[in-house]
Protein backbone atom coordinates (compact mmCIF):
# COMPACT_ATOMS: atom_id res chain seq x y z
CA UNK A 1 0.00 0.00 0.00
CA UNK A 2 1.18 3.47 -0.89
CA UNK A 3 2.32 5.88 1.95
CA UNK A 4 -0.40 8.39 3.01
CA UNK A 5 0.68 11.68 2.55
CA UNK A 6 -0.91 13.34 6.31
CA UNK A 7 -1.09 10.39 8.75
CA UNK A 8 -2.56 10.69 12.70
CA UNK A 9 -2.88 7.45 14.85
CA UNK A 10 -4.19 7.67 17.77
CA UNK A 11 -4.58 11.07 18.76
CA UNK A 12 -5.71 12.57 21.90
CA UNK A 13 -6.49 15.82 22.82
CA UNK A 14 -8.65 16.79 26.00
CA UNK A 15 -8.77 20.43 27.31
CA UNK A 16 -9.11 19.76 31.86
CA UNK A 17 -11.51 17.54 32.01
CA UNK A 18 -13.45 17.70 28.31
CA UNK A 19 -11.97 15.31 25.85
CA UNK A 20 -11.99 16.06 22.23
CA UNK A 21 -10.04 14.03 20.41
CA UNK A 22 -10.24 10.50 21.67
CA UNK A 23 -8.00 8.14 19.43
CA UNK A 24 -8.03 9.54 16.47
CA UNK A 25 -7.20 7.59 13.10
CA UNK A 26 -6.76 9.56 10.14
CA UNK A 27 -5.05 8.91 6.35
CA UNK A 28 -4.78 11.28 3.93
CA UNK A 29 -3.20 10.33 0.46
CA UNK A 30 -1.22 12.70 -1.68
CA UNK A 31 -3.30 14.40 -4.28
CA UNK A 32 -6.54 13.67 -2.27
CA UNK A 33 -9.17 16.10 -1.19
CA UNK A 34 -10.62 14.66 2.40
CA UNK A 35 -13.30 16.51 4.13
CA UNK A 36 -14.19 15.93 8.09
CA UNK A 37 -17.59 16.70 9.10
CA UNK A 38 -18.69 16.57 12.36
CA UNK A 39 -20.82 19.16 15.21
CA UNK A 40 -19.65 22.77 16.26
CA UNK A 41 -17.52 21.59 19.28
CA UNK A 42 -17.09 18.42 17.84
CA UNK A 43 -13.28 19.01 17.63
CA UNK A 44 -12.83 19.44 13.86
CA UNK A 45 -10.34 22.78 14.55
CA UNK A 46 -8.65 20.78 17.36
CA UNK A 47 -7.32 18.47 14.85
CA UNK A 48 -5.96 20.92 11.93
CA UNK A 49 -3.99 22.87 15.08
CA UNK A 50 -2.68 19.66 16.50
CA UNK A 51 -0.91 18.93 12.92
CA UNK A 52 -0.54 21.89 12.78
CA UNK A 53 1.46 22.33 16.26
CA UNK A 54 -0.90 25.31 17.36
CA UNK A 55 -1.97 22.60 19.84
CA UNK A 56 -0.02 19.55 21.51
CA UNK A 57 -1.46 16.16 21.28
CA UNK A 58 -1.85 14.59 24.58
CA UNK A 59 -0.98 11.27 23.09
CA UNK A 60 -0.55 9.99 19.65
CA UNK A 61 1.28 10.44 16.85
CA UNK A 62 1.16 12.65 13.36
CA UNK A 63 3.29 11.62 10.15
CA UNK A 64 3.70 13.75 7.07
CA UNK A 65 5.79 11.24 4.51
CA UNK A 66 5.82 9.08 6.52
CA UNK A 67 8.07 11.11 9.11
CA UNK A 68 7.27 11.99 12.33
CA UNK A 69 6.20 15.40 13.16
CA UNK A 70 4.13 15.53 16.19
CA UNK A 71 6.60 17.35 18.68
CA UNK A 72 8.48 19.16 16.07
CA UNK A 73 9.91 22.85 17.68
CA UNK A 74 11.85 25.82 16.44
CA UNK A 75 13.32 25.63 13.21
CA UNK A 76 12.01 22.37 12.20
CA UNK A 77 8.78 22.80 12.93
CA UNK A 78 8.89 25.80 10.53
CA UNK A 79 10.44 23.89 7.93
CA UNK A 80 7.80 21.17 8.19
CA UNK A 81 5.01 24.25 8.57
CA UNK A 82 6.72 25.50 4.85
CA UNK A 83 5.00 23.12 3.55
CA UNK A 84 1.40 23.56 4.66
CA UNK A 85 -1.39 25.91 3.57
CA UNK A 86 -4.04 27.15 6.39
CA UNK A 87 -7.36 28.76 5.31
CA UNK A 88 -8.67 30.35 8.95
CA UNK A 89 -12.26 30.13 9.40
CA UNK A 90 -12.18 34.32 9.54
CA UNK A 91 -9.79 34.61 7.51
CA UNK A 92 -7.37 35.45 10.22
CA UNK A 93 -6.05 38.37 8.03
CA UNK A 94 -3.33 40.53 9.54
CA UNK A 95 -5.15 43.68 9.62
CA UNK A 96 -2.04 45.80 10.25
CA UNK A 97 -0.96 45.43 6.69
CA UNK A 98 -2.41 45.83 3.29
CA UNK A 99 -4.14 43.08 1.08
CA UNK A 100 -0.74 42.27 -1.05
CA UNK A 101 1.00 42.02 1.53
CA UNK A 102 -0.75 39.60 3.35
CA UNK A 103 -0.94 37.21 0.25
CA UNK A 104 2.89 37.77 -0.25
CA UNK A 105 3.61 36.81 4.07
CA UNK A 106 4.51 33.72 3.60
CA UNK A 107 7.24 34.74 0.67
CA UNK A 108 8.28 37.67 1.98
CA UNK A 109 8.80 36.28 5.47
CA UNK A 110 9.69 32.60 4.84
CA UNK A 111 11.47 32.51 1.31
CA UNK A 112 13.02 36.01 1.80
CA UNK A 113 11.53 37.27 -1.93
CA UNK A 114 12.53 40.56 -2.56
CA UNK A 115 9.44 43.40 -1.87
CA UNK A 116 8.79 44.27 -5.65
CA UNK A 117 8.69 40.72 -6.88
CA UNK A 118 6.35 39.44 -3.98
CA UNK A 119 3.71 42.44 -5.14
CA UNK A 120 4.11 41.02 -8.53
CA UNK A 121 3.45 37.39 -7.20
CA UNK A 122 0.88 38.60 -5.10
CA UNK A 123 -1.07 40.03 -8.02
CA UNK A 124 -0.84 36.80 -10.04
CA UNK A 125 -2.12 35.09 -7.11
CA UNK A 126 -4.84 37.38 -6.38
CA UNK A 127 -6.00 37.29 -9.88
CA UNK A 128 -6.42 33.40 -9.47
CA UNK A 129 -8.94 33.84 -7.25
CA UNK A 130 -10.59 36.33 -9.14
CA UNK A 131 -9.74 39.78 -7.64
CA UNK A 132 -8.00 42.47 -9.55
CA UNK A 133 -4.40 44.19 -7.99
CA UNK A 134 -6.46 47.05 -7.13
CA UNK A 135 -7.65 44.87 -4.04
CA UNK A 136 -4.18 44.50 -2.98
CA UNK A 137 -3.79 47.79 -1.99
CA UNK A 138 -6.98 48.27 0.41
CA UNK A 139 -6.53 47.36 4.06
CA UNK A 140 -7.94 44.11 4.93
CA UNK A 141 -10.96 45.97 6.90
CA UNK A 142 -12.41 47.31 3.83
CA UNK A 143 -12.61 44.26 2.25
CA UNK A 144 -16.67 42.19 2.43
CA UNK A 145 -16.73 38.57 4.05
CA UNK A 146 -16.55 36.90 0.20
CA UNK A 147 -13.41 38.99 -0.45
CA UNK A 148 -12.25 38.24 3.06
CA UNK A 149 -12.38 34.26 2.25
CA UNK A 150 -10.84 34.90 -1.18
CA UNK A 151 -7.88 36.80 0.22
CA UNK A 152 -7.16 34.30 2.87
CA UNK A 153 -7.49 31.68 0.10
CA UNK A 154 -4.70 33.57 -2.29
CA UNK A 155 -2.72 33.61 1.32
CA UNK A 156 -3.10 29.70 1.97
CA UNK A 157 -2.20 28.91 -1.67
CA UNK A 158 0.46 32.05 -2.19
CA UNK A 159 3.74 29.31 -1.25
CA UNK A 160 2.60 26.73 -3.37
CA UNK A 161 2.36 24.60 -0.20
CA UNK A 162 2.27 20.17 -0.65
CA UNK A 163 -0.80 20.27 2.05
CA UNK A 164 -3.76 22.66 2.06
CA UNK A 165 -6.02 22.98 5.19
CA UNK A 166 -9.61 24.32 5.00
CA UNK A 167 -11.14 25.52 8.55
CA UNK A 168 -14.88 26.15 7.50
CA UNK A 169 -14.70 27.04 4.06
CA UNK A 170 -18.20 28.36 3.48
CA UNK A 171 -18.99 29.43 6.58
CA UNK A 172 -20.47 32.79 7.03
CA UNK A 173 -21.22 33.35 2.89
CA UNK A 174 -24.39 33.59 0.98
CA UNK A 175 -25.12 29.92 -0.76
CA UNK A 176 -23.78 31.88 -4.14
CA UNK A 177 -20.61 33.49 -2.37
CA UNK A 178 -19.70 29.96 -0.96
CA UNK A 179 -20.38 27.64 -4.37
CA UNK A 180 -17.93 30.46 -5.48
CA UNK A 181 -15.40 30.02 -3.06
CA UNK A 182 -15.63 25.91 -3.12
CA UNK A 183 -15.25 25.79 -7.12
CA UNK A 184 -11.74 28.43 -6.15
CA UNK A 185 -10.74 25.69 -3.93
CA UNK A 186 -11.12 22.40 -5.86
CA UNK A 187 -9.35 24.35 -8.75
CA UNK A 188 -6.74 25.43 -6.90
CA UNK A 189 -6.40 22.59 -4.99
CA UNK A 190 -6.26 20.24 -8.76
CA UNK A 191 -4.02 23.20 -10.52
CA UNK A 192 -1.37 22.50 -7.16
CA UNK A 193 -1.55 18.96 -7.50
CA UNK A 194 -1.61 19.44 -3.31
CA UNK A 195 -3.33 17.01 -0.93
CA UNK A 196 -6.50 18.93 1.08
CA UNK A 197 -7.93 18.22 3.96
CA UNK A 198 -11.50 20.31 4.86
CA UNK A 199 -13.10 20.40 7.87
CA UNK A 200 -16.87 21.76 7.54
CA UNK A 201 -20.31 21.07 8.55
CA UNK A 202 -21.63 22.72 5.04
CA UNK A 203 -22.78 19.64 3.30
CA UNK A 204 -23.24 20.86 -0.02
CA UNK A 205 -19.34 22.79 0.02
CA UNK A 206 -18.29 18.96 1.47
CA UNK A 207 -19.78 16.78 -1.99
CA UNK A 208 -18.23 19.84 -3.99
CA UNK A 209 -14.97 19.71 -2.72
CA UNK A 210 -13.99 15.97 -1.28
CA UNK A 211 -12.90 12.76 -2.99
CA UNK A 212 -13.23 11.15 0.76
CA UNK A 213 -15.67 12.27 3.36
CA UNK A 214 -15.40 11.23 6.69
CA UNK A 215 -17.25 12.36 10.13
CA UNK A 216 -15.59 13.22 13.30
CA UNK A 217 -17.67 12.01 16.52
CA UNK A 218 -16.82 11.64 20.07
CA UNK A 219 -13.23 12.58 19.49
CA UNK A 220 -13.38 9.42 16.74
CA UNK A 221 -13.34 9.42 12.91
CA UNK A 222 -16.58 7.44 12.86
CA UNK A 223 -17.25 6.44 9.05
CA UNK A 224 -15.30 7.26 6.19
CA UNK A 225 -15.69 6.74 2.61
CA UNK A 226 -15.89 7.80 -1.06
CA UNK A 227 -18.02 11.38 -1.60
CA UNK A 228 -20.47 9.64 -3.47
CA UNK A 229 -21.37 6.79 -0.66
CA UNK A 230 -22.43 9.18 1.71
CA UNK A 231 -26.16 8.87 1.51
CA UNK A 232 -25.39 5.22 1.64
CA UNK A 233 -23.48 4.92 4.55
CA UNK A 234 -25.54 3.10 6.85
CA UNK A 235 -24.57 4.94 9.57
CA UNK A 236 -26.88 6.17 11.50
CA UNK A 237 -25.11 9.57 12.75
CA UNK A 238 -24.12 10.10 9.49
CA UNK A 239 -27.59 9.79 8.16
CA UNK A 240 -28.65 11.89 11.22
CA UNK A 241 -26.25 14.81 10.48
CA UNK A 242 -26.15 14.92 7.37
CA UNK A 243 -29.86 15.08 6.67
CA UNK A 244 -29.87 17.57 9.37
CA UNK A 245 -32.54 15.67 11.86
CA UNK A 246 -32.67 16.84 15.45
CA UNK A 247 -33.83 13.24 16.24
CA UNK A 248 -31.22 10.16 15.89
CA UNK A 249 -28.51 8.95 17.87
CA UNK A 250 -26.72 12.48 17.97
CA UNK A 251 -28.00 14.36 21.04
CA UNK A 252 -27.66 17.73 21.30
CA UNK A 253 -26.86 19.28 24.79
CA UNK A 254 -29.70 21.80 24.41
CA UNK A 255 -32.04 22.35 27.52
CA UNK A 256 -35.43 21.63 26.27
CA UNK A 257 -37.52 24.19 28.77
CA UNK B 1 -25.01 16.70 51.91
CA UNK B 2 -23.95 20.93 51.76
CA UNK B 3 -20.01 20.67 51.49
CA UNK B 4 -18.43 22.92 53.98
CA UNK B 5 -16.16 25.43 52.18
CA UNK B 6 -12.86 24.24 53.32
CA UNK B 7 -10.29 27.71 53.85
CA UNK B 8 -7.55 25.58 53.51
CA UNK B 9 -8.17 24.06 49.91
CA UNK B 10 -9.27 27.82 49.36
CA UNK B 11 -5.16 28.89 50.12
CA UNK B 12 -3.79 25.92 48.29
CA UNK B 13 -5.86 26.65 45.26
CA UNK B 14 -5.09 30.32 45.06
CA UNK B 15 -1.25 29.46 46.00
CA UNK B 16 -1.16 27.08 43.08
CA UNK B 17 -3.06 29.28 40.69
CA UNK B 18 -0.83 32.67 41.50
CA UNK B 19 2.45 29.73 41.07
CA UNK B 20 1.06 29.01 37.85
CA UNK B 21 0.85 32.01 36.73
CA UNK B 22 4.64 33.17 37.62
CA UNK B 23 6.04 29.99 35.85
CA UNK B 24 3.45 31.04 32.36
CA UNK B 25 5.18 34.67 32.69
CA UNK B 26 8.91 33.53 33.33
CA UNK B 27 7.90 31.21 30.53
CA UNK B 28 6.83 34.00 28.09
CA UNK B 29 9.32 36.57 29.56
CA UNK B 30 12.64 33.67 28.95
CA UNK B 31 11.03 33.31 25.41
CA UNK B 32 10.94 37.19 24.60
CA UNK B 33 14.59 37.67 25.52
CA UNK B 34 15.36 34.67 23.59
CA UNK B 35 13.91 36.45 20.50
CA UNK B 36 15.32 39.74 20.99
CA UNK B 37 18.48 38.08 20.47
CA UNK B 38 18.06 35.64 17.64
CA UNK B 39 17.31 36.08 13.81
CA UNK B 40 15.67 37.11 12.11
CA UNK B 41 15.02 40.66 13.06
CA UNK B 42 11.74 42.77 11.53
CA UNK B 43 13.13 46.16 11.49
CA UNK B 44 10.40 47.74 9.89
CA UNK B 45 7.91 46.66 13.34
CA UNK B 46 10.47 47.12 15.33
CA UNK B 47 10.86 50.80 14.00
CA UNK B 48 7.18 51.43 14.26
CA UNK B 49 7.13 49.95 17.26
CA UNK B 50 9.49 52.46 18.77
CA UNK B 51 7.54 55.31 16.96
CA UNK B 52 4.19 54.49 19.09
CA UNK B 53 6.01 53.76 21.78
CA UNK B 54 8.52 57.31 21.99
CA UNK B 55 7.35 59.45 19.84
CA UNK B 56 3.53 59.33 20.36
CA UNK B 57 4.21 59.16 23.79
CA UNK B 58 6.32 62.74 23.53
CA UNK B 59 2.73 64.99 24.94
CA UNK B 60 0.97 62.61 27.13
CA UNK B 61 4.62 62.05 29.38
CA UNK B 62 5.46 66.39 28.58
CA UNK B 63 2.17 67.69 30.01
CA UNK B 64 2.66 65.32 32.87
CA UNK B 65 6.00 66.36 33.52
CA UNK B 66 5.19 69.91 33.39
CA UNK B 67 2.52 69.77 35.94
CA UNK B 68 4.38 67.36 37.87
CA UNK B 69 7.32 69.80 37.82
CA UNK B 70 5.35 72.84 39.04
CA UNK B 71 3.12 71.55 41.82
CA UNK B 72 6.52 70.48 43.01
CA UNK B 73 7.95 73.45 43.40
CA UNK B 74 4.80 74.91 44.61
CA UNK B 75 4.88 72.07 47.48
CA UNK B 76 8.55 72.26 48.18
CA UNK B 77 8.03 76.12 48.44
CA UNK B 78 5.33 75.83 51.02
CA UNK B 79 7.15 73.14 52.85
CA UNK B 80 10.60 74.59 53.18
CA UNK B 81 9.35 77.78 54.41
CA UNK B 82 8.44 76.51 57.56
CA UNK B 83 11.98 76.60 58.46
CA UNK B 84 13.58 79.62 56.02
CA UNK B 85 14.80 77.10 53.57
CA UNK B 86 13.02 78.06 50.36
CA UNK B 87 16.28 78.89 48.75
CA UNK B 88 16.86 74.96 47.99
CA UNK B 89 13.11 74.55 46.09
CA UNK B 90 15.56 74.48 43.09
CA UNK B 91 17.58 71.94 44.29
CA UNK B 92 14.56 69.50 45.37
CA UNK B 93 13.00 69.85 42.59
CA UNK B 94 15.68 68.66 40.34
CA UNK B 95 16.28 65.91 42.71
CA UNK B 96 12.94 64.45 42.99
CA UNK B 97 12.46 64.38 39.59
CA UNK B 98 14.98 62.98 38.22
CA UNK B 99 15.53 60.11 40.57
CA UNK B 100 11.81 59.72 41.00
CA UNK B 101 8.62 61.47 39.80
CA UNK B 102 9.89 61.61 35.99
CA UNK B 103 10.68 57.84 35.51
CA UNK B 104 7.50 56.65 37.76
CA UNK B 105 5.16 59.41 36.27
CA UNK B 106 5.88 58.96 32.71
CA UNK B 107 6.06 54.92 32.94
CA UNK B 108 2.36 54.99 34.94
CA UNK B 109 1.25 57.48 31.73
CA UNK B 110 3.06 55.16 29.46
CA UNK B 111 1.66 52.28 30.89
CA UNK B 112 -1.84 53.57 30.32
CA UNK B 113 -1.45 53.85 26.77
CA UNK B 114 0.99 51.80 25.46
CA UNK B 115 0.89 48.82 27.16
CA UNK B 116 -3.26 48.84 26.91
CA UNK B 117 -2.68 49.22 23.27
CA UNK B 118 -0.01 46.37 22.70
CA UNK B 119 -2.78 44.15 25.20
CA UNK B 120 -5.40 45.06 23.51
CA UNK B 121 -4.42 44.44 19.39
CA UNK B 122 -2.37 41.51 20.35
CA UNK B 123 -5.17 40.14 21.99
CA UNK B 124 -7.53 40.78 18.85
CA UNK B 125 -4.99 39.09 16.66
CA UNK B 126 -5.12 36.23 19.16
CA UNK B 127 -8.83 35.60 19.11
CA UNK B 128 -8.89 36.20 15.61
CA UNK B 129 -6.35 33.51 14.91
CA UNK B 130 -4.12 36.49 13.19
CA UNK B 131 -1.31 34.79 16.13
CA UNK B 132 -2.33 31.11 14.84
CA UNK B 133 -2.24 32.54 11.16
CA UNK B 134 1.44 34.08 11.59
CA UNK B 135 3.18 30.49 12.80
CA UNK B 136 1.35 28.63 10.07
CA UNK B 137 3.12 31.06 8.08
CA UNK B 138 6.29 29.70 8.89
CA UNK B 139 6.80 33.08 11.36
CA UNK B 140 7.60 32.39 15.18
CA UNK B 141 5.21 35.15 16.37
CA UNK B 142 7.53 36.03 19.56
CA UNK B 143 10.45 37.84 17.33
CA UNK B 144 7.36 39.24 14.76
CA UNK B 145 5.28 40.53 17.14
CA UNK B 146 6.47 40.63 20.81
CA UNK B 147 10.66 41.53 20.61
CA UNK B 148 10.17 44.57 18.53
CA UNK B 149 7.48 45.58 21.45
CA UNK B 150 9.59 45.18 24.23
CA UNK B 151 12.84 46.00 22.63
CA UNK B 152 11.38 49.51 21.66
CA UNK B 153 9.31 49.92 25.16
CA UNK B 154 12.77 49.43 26.85
CA UNK B 155 14.93 51.48 24.57
CA UNK B 156 12.34 54.72 24.28
CA UNK B 157 11.63 54.95 27.68
CA UNK B 158 14.72 56.28 29.28
CA UNK B 159 14.58 58.94 25.92
CA UNK B 160 11.39 59.64 26.78
CA UNK B 161 12.27 60.49 30.78
CA UNK B 162 15.28 62.48 29.75
CA UNK B 163 12.79 64.56 28.13
CA UNK B 164 10.39 64.63 30.54
CA UNK B 165 13.16 65.67 33.41
CA UNK B 166 14.09 68.43 31.42
CA UNK B 167 10.19 70.14 30.95
CA UNK B 168 10.05 68.87 34.69
CA UNK B 169 12.37 70.85 36.14
CA UNK B 170 11.10 73.63 33.70
CA UNK B 171 7.98 73.15 34.81
CA UNK B 172 9.28 74.24 38.49
CA UNK B 173 11.41 77.03 37.16
CA UNK B 174 8.42 78.10 35.03
CA UNK B 175 5.91 78.44 38.52
CA UNK B 176 8.75 79.66 40.43
CA UNK B 177 9.62 82.40 38.55
CA UNK B 178 6.29 83.41 37.82
CA UNK B 179 4.54 82.72 40.92
CA UNK B 180 6.50 82.89 43.52
CA UNK B 181 9.10 85.70 42.23
CA UNK B 182 12.35 83.33 42.36
CA UNK B 183 15.23 84.89 40.23
CA UNK B 184 15.32 83.54 36.49
CA UNK B 185 18.98 83.01 36.55
CA UNK B 186 19.52 82.31 40.12
CA UNK B 187 16.79 79.52 40.28
CA UNK B 188 18.54 77.50 37.12
CA UNK B 189 21.79 77.93 38.54
CA UNK B 190 20.97 76.63 41.81
CA UNK B 191 19.36 74.05 39.91
CA UNK B 192 22.33 72.80 38.21
CA UNK B 193 24.42 73.59 41.37
CA UNK B 194 24.03 70.85 43.33
CA UNK B 195 22.43 68.10 40.87
CA UNK B 196 25.11 65.33 39.47
CA UNK B 197 25.15 63.41 37.17
CA UNK B 198 24.06 60.04 38.81
CA UNK B 199 20.92 61.33 39.72
CA UNK B 200 19.81 61.60 35.83
CA UNK B 201 21.28 58.46 35.25
CA UNK B 202 19.79 56.12 37.86
CA UNK B 203 16.61 58.05 36.62
CA UNK B 204 17.50 56.75 33.42
CA UNK B 205 18.16 52.92 33.87
CA UNK B 206 15.08 53.01 35.81
CA UNK B 207 13.15 54.40 32.87
CA UNK B 208 14.74 51.54 30.87
CA UNK B 209 13.30 48.75 33.43
CA UNK B 210 10.01 50.19 33.63
CA UNK B 211 9.99 50.52 30.06
CA UNK B 212 10.53 46.60 29.87
CA UNK B 213 8.45 45.76 32.41
CA UNK B 214 5.07 47.72 30.83
CA UNK B 215 5.14 46.04 27.60
CA UNK B 216 6.01 42.48 28.80
CA UNK B 217 2.77 42.94 31.03
CA UNK B 218 1.13 44.64 28.02
CA UNK B 219 2.38 41.67 25.63
CA UNK B 220 1.99 38.59 27.66
CA UNK B 221 -1.71 39.45 28.69
CA UNK B 222 -2.84 40.55 25.04
CA UNK B 223 -0.69 36.89 24.10
CA UNK B 224 -2.95 34.79 26.13
CA UNK B 225 -6.45 36.35 25.95
CA UNK B 226 -8.89 34.05 25.07
CA UNK B 227 -12.64 34.62 24.91
CA UNK B 228 -13.77 36.67 22.14
CA UNK B 229 -14.25 40.75 22.78
CA UNK B 230 -14.65 40.32 26.80
CA UNK B 231 -11.16 38.54 27.11
CA UNK B 232 -9.74 41.26 25.11
CA UNK B 233 -10.98 44.31 27.35
CA UNK B 234 -10.37 41.84 30.33
CA UNK B 235 -6.66 41.07 29.14
CA UNK B 236 -5.91 45.05 28.30
CA UNK B 237 -7.68 46.09 32.14
CA UNK B 238 -5.21 43.35 33.56
CA UNK B 239 -2.19 44.73 31.69
CA UNK B 240 -2.75 48.21 32.81
CA UNK B 241 -3.18 47.10 36.35
CA UNK B 242 -0.23 44.54 36.46
CA UNK B 243 2.24 46.97 34.44
CA UNK B 244 1.35 49.82 37.22
CA UNK B 245 1.58 47.70 40.36
CA UNK B 246 4.90 46.23 39.07
CA UNK B 247 6.47 49.42 38.15
CA UNK B 248 6.00 50.26 42.02
CA UNK B 249 7.00 47.81 43.08
CA UNK B 250 10.52 47.71 40.90
CA UNK B 251 10.70 51.06 41.97
CA UNK B 252 10.45 50.64 45.16
CA UNK B 253 12.61 47.57 44.96
CA UNK B 254 15.26 48.69 42.42
CA UNK B 255 15.64 52.22 44.82
CA UNK B 256 15.89 50.51 47.96
CA UNK B 257 18.73 47.36 46.99
CA UNK B 258 20.52 49.20 43.63
CA UNK B 259 20.19 53.20 44.33
CA UNK B 260 21.11 53.75 47.38
CA UNK B 261 23.77 56.31 46.87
Amino acid sequence: MAQPKLSLRGVCKRFGRKVVLDGLDLDIMAGESVVIIGGSGTGKSVMLKCVLGLLQPDAGDIFVDGEEITRLKGHEREKMLRRFGMLFQGGALFDSIRVWRNVAFGLISAQGMKRKDARRHADEILAKVGLGPEVGDLSPAELSGGMRKRVALARAIATNPEILFFDEPTTGLDPIMADVINELIVERVRDLGATALTITHDMASARKVADRIGMLYGGKIIWIGPAADIERSGNPYVDQFIHGRAEGPISMDVQRL
Amino acid sequence: MTTIPNPAANIGRATLGFLADVGRLAVFLARSVGAIFSPPFYFGNQLRQMLSVGYYSLPVVGLTALFTGAVLAQQIYIGTGRFDAESTVPTIVVFGITRELGPVIASLMVAGRVSAAMAAELGTMRVTEQIDALTTLATNPFRYLIAPRILAATLMMPLLVLISDIIGVMGGWLLSTTVLNYNSIGYLQRSLDFMETWDVVSGLIKAGIFGFILSLMGCYQGFNSSGGAQGVGRATTNAVVSASILILAANYAVTSIVFTD
